[in-house]
């Protein structure tokens, strides 16, 4: 891993309760350029949660510090610039119903970045081709199945060209047959260099893909690893007990 | 009895006609200017709730909740005969469309936040995430969805606004109405306000159907 460089993702003491419950206690966390990252654990454990502060999608204790790219991750006008340059694809896709997938793709970079309208469109079927949906471009999302709308997300996040992809399950709401479709456009993603922070379930696609792996319960980093030190030889006895779990069934 | 000659006497109606025509224009005016004048308040309202400082979120929860409470007649006679006792006098027109339009945009702004309410918290997540604006966020992501919930109520509104103009006729307004009474008085015949009568209706029918096909459709799936 290349450490020499200064994260892309900086994360140090993040505290986030709801009220009195507190779902993160103090977590740090480095996220190299071109790393893929992918964050496992139990539901509730607060993995969502801590990729949703990373965008600031949720508010977090303001004595908590997340840069992205040396830029402060706070509410103000500095956040829009964090957005632009942090993609997310949600667990249930979030496609913007009335507009076609081409619309769905072009919508940010011309409204962001000021894109033309002939680019922002010459860009999003480029995209649609990567993931393998060129001919679905005139379509509503409502007329394609979830794996498809899954990767429509996706392309639309790439469309702003960010330097950092954060996926919230994203393969959760899907029927099993689809999973893969969605995993290997993520592999193949993961193959360009893409930045890449995963929340999944997908432990098979953890071990592949990711080049560290993080184990996370009741709000806290329990044990960081490649896939092999959290797979194979876990430390951890919580570790072990979630991986027994999930891998014997 | 001749309750045919009394109600439906053909010549009076023929003869009160152009009056009555008159009194629509001047009801279409009053109802079309509030309309329109609710719909950019309510609309604007309804935005604001979502974004401005707290204190002016509760301004507007205040007013909302004071124009629907109060009784659209009495507005209309306090801006009329009240205002002008702190040297505000506005015309029967300007009188009618303020109350009206006042009372419009409470009801719209509240059926615009139930719209923008109806849409998926998702939508504004993804706005979000993707760098996009407040002001971006509403025009091209919330509202374009908003808006077809919001069809149907907003119909309904209008409606209501419509048949609320005939209280103009209370502060000397010549609507449809005061068109009517005038018309009955002089020829003391009642026929003109049956005619009146019809006149709202065949206006409205239309209307009240075109709702009851929206609400049947949406509430068929489509979302």
């Amino acid at each position: 891993m290349n450490t020499s460089a200064a994260p892309l993702i900086s994360i140090r003491g993040l505290t986030k309760a709801y009220g009195t419950f507190t779902v993160l206690h103090g977590i740090d966390l480095d996220v190299a350029e071109g790393e893929v990252v992918c964050v496992i654990g139990p539901s509730g454990s607060g993995k969502s949660t801590l990729i949703r502060c990373i965008n600031h999608l949720e508010a977090f204790a303001p004595e908590s510090r997340i840069t992205v790219d040396g830029i402060r991750v706070e509410p103000g006008p500095a956040l829009a610039k964090v957005r632009a340059e942090v993609g997310m694809v949600f667990q249930s896709f979030n496609l913007f119903p009335h507009m076609t997938v081409l619309k769905n793709v072009m919508l940010a970079p011309m409204r962001v970045r000021g894109t033309t309208p002939a680019e922002a469109e010459r860009k999003a079927r480029e995209l649609l081709a990567r993931v393998g949906i060129a001919e679905q471009a005139e379509k509503y999302p409502g007329q394609l199945s979830g794996g498809q709308q899954q990767r429509v997300a996706i392309a639309r996040a790439l469309a702003m060209e960010p330097r950092v992809l954060l996926f919230d399950e994203p393969t959760s709401s899907l029927d099993p047959e689809m999973v893969g479709e969605v995993l290997d456009v993520m592999r193949k993603l993961a193959g360009t260099g893409v930045t890449m922070v995963v929340v999944t379930h997908e432990m098979g696609f953890a071990r592949q893909v990711a080049d560290r792996v993080i184990f996370m319960d009741g709000g806290r980093l329990v044990e960081v690893g490649t896939p092999a030190d959290i797979f194979d030889t876990p430390k951890e006895e919580r570790t072990r007990g979630f991986l027994r779990a999930v891998l014997n069934h | 009895m001749n309750l045919l000659n009394t109600f439906f006497n053909i010549p009076v109606l023929v003869q009160s006609l152009p009056q009555l025509l008159w009194g629509l224009v001047v009801t279409l005016e009053i109802g079309i200017t509030s309309i329109l004048c609710g719909l950019v308040g309510g609309l604007f309202l309804a935005v604001a709730r979502l974004y401005a400082p707290r204190v002016f979120t509760v301004l507007i929860r205040i007013y909302i909740d004071i124009f629907r409470s109060i009784p659209l007649l009495v507005l209309l006679i306090v801006v009329y005969y009240a205002l002008p006792f702190v040297g505000i006098r506005l015309s029967p027109f300007l009188s009618a469309v303020t109350a009206l339009s006042l009372v419009s945009a409470a009801y719209t702004a509240e059926i615009f936040r139930a719209g923008i309410e109806a849409i998926p918290h998702g939508q504004f997540e993804a706005s979000a995430a993707l760098g996009l604006s407040n002001r971006n966020t509403m025009v091209d992501v919330i509202l374009p969805q908003a808006i077809r919930i919001v069809i149907p109520p907003l119909t309904n509104n209008c409606i209501n606004v419509l048949k609320d103009t005939a209280l103009a006729s209370v502060v000397a307004m010549p609507d449809l109405l005061k068109q009517a009474t005038q018309a009955q008085a002089l020829a003391a015949n009642p026929t003109p306000l049956i005619g009146a009568a019809l006149i709202y209706v065949a206006l409205l029918w239309p209307m009240v159907a075109v709702v009851a096909h929206l609400e049947k459709r949406f509430s068929k799936g489509k979302r």
